[in-house]
């Protein structure tokens, strides 16, 4: 089971992002868990300044994009 | 069924509370309010004839261009603790037109580079320059308020962030801080093309922006009057060359670019004296063009059409709401002009202080400063004062006072927001001795 972290301070693009990470858990079939991340200093404790971000069990994967559906499938597996 | 949860409903509960007292009390048929609400249309309908089409639109492309474009990588790296601290002060000042264009970027930045990177001075430069730089921003100040406030905006904004930025650096010069361990995260480096071919999509994309709103001259005649009587022709010609660009080094082929442009090329031939049909035209052929596309193009106008879809609405009722608290220029709202111009009226010590207070605690959604200044300017408000507020303004508000205090404690924040409001009113007090 992997944990899906979404970091950022709750704009459109980080909404977005979490959606897309909704979409890709449920359609990719693992057991995911998705969590948001918006206090400012937990995000600088990942290393990200550049919002929205993606990390999975800690690893930062994308900083500053909202990946696809698609792209965040390709990580998760 | 589950109960009722109040500890989570109140929140709908109030709403409807108050927008049911609110339209219970509607005060109809008292003249000032009726009035206001009229403004308020007024206000809407001139923002959608003068500004969204030839304005707003070609901003939102070249908003969206920059933030696909232009490598945010190459920028953050001068923000590094390794970074040599001159060169980190000059790109905060001006990396907020590049890396600023959603608000919501500004304060991770800013931590960001405090925590991690060049330190206190360089992340408060940013902070307070961010905000107030980003295109979007510059475009739409200097079309509505003008080309002075729109210049001055952005030199003020440079200049005095620069100043912030040593200020706090020398006044907390002895407390240095534990770095964090993390290491910055890079976004990746995305350019794939040479910079000169970058320089001249975007410069062609300006172009558009620059020539389509040329204003008419006041005089009947000389250079500028020739400029703006071929102004059509002159757009027209640049967004050729954006097509040309398109097929040359973004791998549009020729005929779909052809097919989006030939409508608006027919339309401007048929209707010559209504070039906004041409222009609507060539807007809807680039949209599905580059929509479509499943390279770069598309993700230009993915970026595109998420700044549109996030700002408009924000303006949108920015502009509604200006319009009934301030009305238009030469027409009251529901706040008496006296008020205004009492309180930030002419170029005094007191309005620019008191504008630069204001703007500093109050919240500004993004973009929606532009139609509150107009509404105060319109109501007598100073050019010293409007240019304090919205150097103050956008880079303050109280709730992102209480994101820096967690980020750089109680003491520096206090110090920063002082520091904001002194210089915003000191920039406010020389612009308003000149113009």
């Amino acid at each position: 089971m992997a944990k899906i972290q979404i970091l950022g301070t709750g704009c459109p693009k980080c909404r977005q992002l979490t959606e897309n990470a909704e979409k890709a858990a449920r359609e990719s079939g693992g057991d995911h868990e998705i969590i948001k991340v918006t206090n400012i200093n937990e995000i600088m404790k990942f290393g990200v300044i550049m919002t929205p971000a993606l990390a999975v069990d800690g690893n930062v994967k994308s900083v500053g994009k909202v990946l696809s559906p698609d792209e965040i499938k390709k990580i998760l597996n | 069924m589950s109960r009722t949860d109040w500890k989570s409903e109140w929140k709908p509960l109030l709403i409807i509370v108050l927008v049911f007292l609110g339209t219970f009390y509607l005060p109809l048929g008292n003249t000032r309010f009726d009035n206001a609400l009229m403004e308020s249309l007024h206000l809407a309908k001139w923002y959608a004839q003068e500004h969204v089409l030839t304005c707003l639109i070609p901003a939102f492309f070249i908003a969206g261009a920059i933030a696909v474009f232009v490598s945010q990588a190459s920028v953050i790296k001068y923000f590094g603790a390794k970074a040599k601290k001159v060169l980190a002060y000059g790109v905060a000042s001006v990396s907020g037109s590049i890396l600023a264009v959603c608000s919501c970027t500004v304060l991770p930045l800013f931590a960001g580079i405090y925590r991690m990177g060049a330190g206190l001075g360089p992340a408060t430069t940013f902070l307070y320059s961010g905000p107030a730089i980003n295109v979007l921003a510059i475009i739409l100040t200097a079309r509505v308020l003008g080309l002075g406030l729109g210049v001055a905006r952005a030199l003020g904004a440079i200049v005095f962030s620069i100043l912030v930025g040593l200020l706090m650096h020398v006044i907390f010069r002895k407390e240095e801080l534990e770095k964090a361990d993390a290491r910055m995260a890079m976004p990746e480096p995305e350019v794939t093309r040479p910079l000169w071919q970058n320089a001249l999509y975007f410069a062609s994309m300006i172009g558009i922006l620059v020539f389509v709103n040329w204003g008419k001259p006041e005089g009947p005649a000389g250079f500028w009057h020739l400029v703006y009587s071929i102004k059509w022709l002159i757009t027209g010609g640049f967004a050729l060359a954006l097509a040309v660009i398109l097929v040359s080094w973004f791998g549009v082929r020729l005929w779909k670019v052809s097919l989006a442009f030939i409508p608006s090329i027919i339309l401007g031939l048929f209707f010559p004296h209504e070039p906004v049909i041409a222009f609507a035209a060539g807007v809807v052929g680039l949209s599905v063009l580059t929509s479509r596309d499943k390279g770069e193009a598309g993700d230009w106008f993915g970026s595109t059409w998420g700044f549109t879809k996030q700002i408009l609405p924000l303006l949108f009722f920015g502009v509604l709401i200006a319009g009934i608290l301030l009305g238009r220029p030469g027409h009251e709202g529901i706040i008496p002009s006296e008020w205004v111009s009492s309180a930030v009226g002419g170029n005094s010590l007191g309005s620019n202080l008191f504008a630069s207070v204001a703007g500093a605690f109050m919240y500004f959604a993004t973009l929606t400063e532009v139609p509150i200044l107009q509404g105060l300017i319109g109501n007598g408000m100073g050019q010293g004062p409007a240019l304090a507020l919205l150097l103050a303004g956008p880079a303050l508000s109280f709730p992102n006072m209480l994101v820096i205090r967690s980020v750089m404690g109680t003491k520096k924040t206090i110090v920063f927001v002082t520091l904001v409001i002194l210089l915003s009113t000191i920039s406010g007090l020389i612009y308003g001795a000149f113009f």
